[in-house]
């Protein structure tokens, strides 16, 4: 092995303390010499390890009838009958998106992609939430087109379909923006693939793009905060190749189809590296690995830059004795490159050879799941007071309603998000039954009746002030998205992002996020299956929001039931299931209008909660609803305004009218920004047949939902009027659906395309 | 039936042609037996030679991950000079999205094809019109009827020089221009800057259709739009009619 002189400053470097310092010698008995010593460095980042989330993660409840493999896979899988599963994972890739937007989306979307497609799975949809600074901002508006034009040159040259997601634009995210990358894919359950080593003897085969020295400590470099010198990071970003993807994807999906596989798992943060450790880990086993015979795209490198570099589009898998030939074959067929690189041993140990010297060799198991743990310590700010008192009284009810709507339309946050997704592919593979932007995309499962719902949901301002509170409603609102395209929940995916761990605020924002979502699973009787935490999500001491990303997937029984949030027909019933209270802490009607991100979030009542699902499911199913749509950001009028203006979305609508309305509510004391734009928890707008509407109101008693009729659908406008405790009505939203649809759809649009450039 | 039809096989076969980064191929043998009720023939870019097929579909995607220039190395892929022949004997070749782009790089059909006008890729449902219900790819469609078909490309803004445009409309090539829900054509209605309004058109003797909407995305009604069914269906009568079999060659 290489003499190398391990200094205070080279461990420093590696963003290694000096008691994991201490830690990977007594591991291996004696000092690490570089190679090994940047090995543990990405192996023990926080990124790869979890080494401060682990202890909490535990708590996630993990099992269900439903659950074929829970976290610690590539990704988790759910059972979805006919012989089928799902297949699916969200991910981060935010400092990347930050340093380099096109290519850290893109290979965000790359790495997903690959983490479904391991499992032997094809994939069927994207989805991806996104977080940037305001839009006033030329440079949040150079990050946000970076992004999606990445997210639609990797996803769109794959084929796989981006069908949903979300947009929040907050200043808090002005110099760390969030891109998580969820996706899904169909497998046969006898045919499930995992990142196993096991056999000794056994050939370790690479397939893929050669490796090159891009993205060299990318796992590192999202294990720290950023500061001034964070572009300079640049080169720690990976450059993507889709159409390589396709291809190694392709050969992927055919040699599963041979019976020539042991295991398999895709090369993403610390490539090489994390891949063989893990898969040895997971089995038990070691690996041997000769790095001369690892196909590379520039001379000179070093056992260092191999086995640390994150060039993208590689797998490593494990063939069956006597079987490299069919992997070598196939992937010929495909022009993709492949190469025996080694053998799985018995021994525990990653040994890592350079022409038949060994350059490295670490206890497999110490590598991939040994890190420190940490129980880092929590406390809660001393602004969390300030931050969720809101005296109601110095908050002026506004007099001109419709204006309210119109600047809340027009919000990014809520704004139609047509610019966004015209980009992305949404239709290939045909299957997409509700395009993006409605509650939840559905795609169907050729071969069956079924469908599939899937939806992103956080509301991170919710999260701030109360991040229990806020965490809760992400998988409750993820639910309730789910149920109001006519589907129910199965399991779900979190992406958790949060500021820098080693702050006792950001832990105990984190500790209770968990916490939250713990509790609302175990309510709502939804698993988690896969996941990925990513800290440091701060730059210049300044944290983002807590972030706490669900990605949730329900599933529809007769595909031809799924519907979709825009009103369908004149002279439908617009009726409210749910309570409406005086829930305006943490609105975006208070950021937006008043300035103000302040205030309890609205209570989160799990029981009604459940209630509620089950009333809308059921109502569904036997056909009885026409549109459903959760009220969320911008409260009842905005809910209503987008059931309004969504007919001619999707393609379940029957034409491409705008639907108006004529609404009454009665007014019960409350405020009157509170009923319109207030975000009460646990409702749903459904409008129906007005035939259907006893058997709706029967459904509603049963399941004790509070039961409201709204108004009817048609008319070229949205009107709603309050009801005054005398019974005096008042018209306080009288707006042209055609002037709300032009403000809604065009927002995005004309600040995209004002012209300004980045500074 | 064609003359070289297998007489146990009487169904229809349509080969679909798959080149590295092909991703439309899927999407399209589903709909060639799901709803033509035809047999799809998936037909590797790199075999030399065509089965016996009685229609050819070039499927959309991003072959050779539309490096270069969109279409412009598919072109020389073994396949192309098989399918040459084809369409030259008369056989029947609809090119959909990146398929038309590689039927324009092998000279199938004259232009070229340039980045849409907005630099960016648009997926959404146009509205085009049937210019031509006399090919064998509209016989179903009414004469200027108006049909919503899905777009999702990056370079579909069709360009060629006066004289080509000239005689493509003197030949009554162009078959599809994009248009309004009323049927009217104009620059706004022209989601990508293309030339005229072009969505698609014919070849001189009719047999090879390029269009850039994608009719295999449209075709069923649980994805909410059937308006694609009437390029399939018409495609389908032509086939069954016998009037566009491929007249037979020497083999080369």
């Amino acid at each position: 092995m290489h003499d190398q002189i391990i200094t205070p400053d080279l461990v420093a470097q590696h963003n290694l303390t000096d008691e994991e310092y201490q830690a990977i010698v007594a591991v291996l008995g004696r000092a690490p010499n570089l190679t090994e010593l940047g090995m543990f460095s990405v192996m023990w980042s926080e990124h790869c390890s979890y080494k401060s989330s682990r202890a909490f993660l535990k708590k996630l409840p993990t099992e269900g009838p439903c659950v074929v493999q829970g976290p610690g896979e590539n990704a988790g899988v759910v059972d979805i009958g006919d012989g089928l599963v799902a297949v699916f994972k969200m991910e981060s890739h935010n400092h990347p998106s930050f340093i380099e937007p096109y290519q850290g989306a893109a290979t965000g979307v790359g790495g997903i992609l690959r983490d479904i497609f391991t499992m032997g799975a094809r994939p069927i949809a994207l989805l991806n939430s996104l977080r940037f600074g305001s839009l006033d901002n030329p440079k949040n508006r150079y990050l946000f087109k970076g992004v999606v034009s990445g997210i639609a040159g990797y996803g769109n040259c794959m084929g796989v379909p981006t069908v949903g997601g979300e947009v929040y634009c907050n200043d808090i995210y002005n110099h760390n923006p969030l891109v998580n990358a969820f996706c899904l894919g169909i497998a046969r359950k006898d045919k499930i693939f995992l990142g196993r080593a096991a056999g000794v003897g056994n050939p370790v085969l690479y397939i893929g793009a050669k490796t090159g020295r891009d993205g060299i400590h990318g796992a590192t470099m999202a294990s720290d905060s950023f500061d001034e010198g964070s572009e300079s990071k640049r080169p720690t970003v990976q450059v993507g190749d889709p159409f390589m993807e396709k291809l190694l994807m392709e050969a992927c999906l055919e040699l599963m189809e041979q019976d020539v596989l042991i295991g398999i798992q895709d090369m993403g943060a610390a490539g090489l590296t994390s891949s063989s450790c893990e898969m040895a880990s997971r089995a038990g086993t070691g690996i041997e690995l000769e790095l001369a015979d690892v196909p590379r795209r520039e001379s000179g490198m070093t056992p260092y830059d191999l086995l640390l570099s994150e060039s993208q589009e590689r797998m490593l898998l494990v063939a069956k004795p006597g079987r490299e030939g069919t992997v070598l074959d196939i992937c010929k067929k495909w022009d993709v490159d492949a190469a025996v690189v080694g053998h799985v041993t018995g021994d525990g140990f990653l040994r890592v050879k350079d022409k038949g010297v060994v350059v490295a060799e670490v206890p497999a198991r110490a590598l991939a799941d040994d890190a420190p743990k940490y129980e880092r310590p929590a406390a809660a700010p001393s602004y969390q007071d300030h931050l969720q008192s809101l005296p109601l009284d110095v908050i002026p009810e506004p007099t001109d309603c419709n204006a309210v709507l119109d600047q809340l339309l027009a919000s990014p946050t809520i704004a139609h998000k047509g610019w966004v997704f015209e980009q992305y592919d949404h239709m290939v593979q045909t299957n997409t039954m509700v395009r993006p932007g409605s509650d939840a995309a559905v795609i169907r499962i050729k071969g069956t009746d079924k469908a599939l719902a899937m939806t992103t949901d956080c509301n991170s301002l919710y999260c701030l002030l109360n991040p229990y509170l806020g965490a809760g409603i992400a998988v409750a609102e993820a639910a309730r998205n789910l149920v109001c395209s006519g589907a129910k929940p199965l399991a779900l995916t979190d992406c958790l992002n949060f500021g820098n761990p080693e702050r006792p605020d950001i832990m105990w924002q984190f500790i209770l996020a968990v916490e939250g979502i713990v509790d609302a699973c175990k309510a709502l009787n939804i698993p988690v299956v896969s996941g990925n935490v990513s800290f440091y999500n701060e730059t210049k001491g300044l944290s983002i929001y807590p972030t706490p990303t669900i990605g949730m997937v329900g599933l529809i029984e007769q595909a031809d039931r799924a519907l979709s949030q825009g009103f369908k027909a004149e002279g439908d019933v617009i009726v409210l299931l749910g309570e409406t209270g005086e829930d305006l802490g943490g609105t975006e009607y208070l950021r937006v209008v008043h300035h103000r991100e302040q205030g309890t979030p609205p209570m989160l009542n799990l029981d009604r909660e459940v209630a509620l699902q089950a009333l809308v499911v059921q109502a569904i199913e036997q056909g009885l609803v026409q549109s459903a749509h959760d009220c969320s950001e911008g409260g009842l009028a905005v809910t209503l305004a987008e059931c309004c203006l969504s007919a001619p979305a999707g393609p379940l609508a029957a034409s491409s009218r705008l639907l108006g309305a004529d609404v009454t509510l009665d007014a019960k004391g409350l405020r009157r920004d509170s009923l319109l734009f207030g975000e009460s928890q646990s409702r749903i707008v459904v409008s129906v047949k007005s035939e259907s509407l006893d058997v709706i109101r029967s459904f509603a008693a049963h399941w004790q939902v509070p039961f409201v009729v709204l108004g009817v659908v048609g008319g070229p406008n949205l009107t709603i009027s309050l009801h005054d405790d005398k019974g005096r009505a008042t018209t306080w939203v009288d707006r042209s659906c055609r002037d709300l649809d032009i403000l809604w759809r065009g927002a995005i649009r004309a600040i995209m395309e004002s012209g300004d450039r980045p500074r | 039936m064609n003359w070289w039809a297998n007489v146990a096989d009487p169904q229809p076969r349509i080969g679909i042609l798959v080149f590295p980064g092909s991703n439309c191929d899927r999407d399209c043998a589903y709909v060639v037996e799901q709803v033509m009720g035809a047999t799809a023939d998936v037909i590797w870019h790199k075999a030399s030679s065509l089965p016996p097929l009685d229609a050819i579909i070039i499927p959309g995607g991003f072959s050779y991950g539309d490096y270069l220039r969109t279409g412009a190395i598919a072109r020389f892929s073994p396949i192309m000079a098989a399918v040459t022949r084809f369409a030259e004997a008369g056989g029947l070749v609809l090119g959909i999205c990146n398929g038309f782009q590689i039927l324009l790089e092998a000279g199938l059909l004259p232009g070229a094809m340039l980045r849409n006008r907005s630099l960016s890729f648009i997926c959404r449902d146009v509205h085009v019109r049937v210019e031509n219900t006399a090919t064998p790819f509209t016989g179903r469609c009414a004469p200027g009827q108006v049909l919503t078909l899905p777009i999702a490309h990056a370079e579909g803004n069709y360009y060629t020089d006066p004289g080509t445009l000239s005689s493509l409309k003197a030949g009554n090539q162009v078959i599809f221009r994009y248009c309004t829900t009323d049927g009217q054509t104009t620059t706004e209605a022209t989601p990508n800057g293309s030339l005229d309004g072009i969505a698609g058109i014919t070849n001189a003797t009719g047999n090879v259709l390029g269009l850039m909407p994608h009719p295999e995305r449209s075709a069923e009604a649980l994805l909410g739009n059937e308006d694609g069914r009437l390029i399939l269906r018409s495609l389908l009568d032509s086939i069954l009619s016998g009037r566009y079999a491929p007249k037979p060659v020497l083999a080369s």
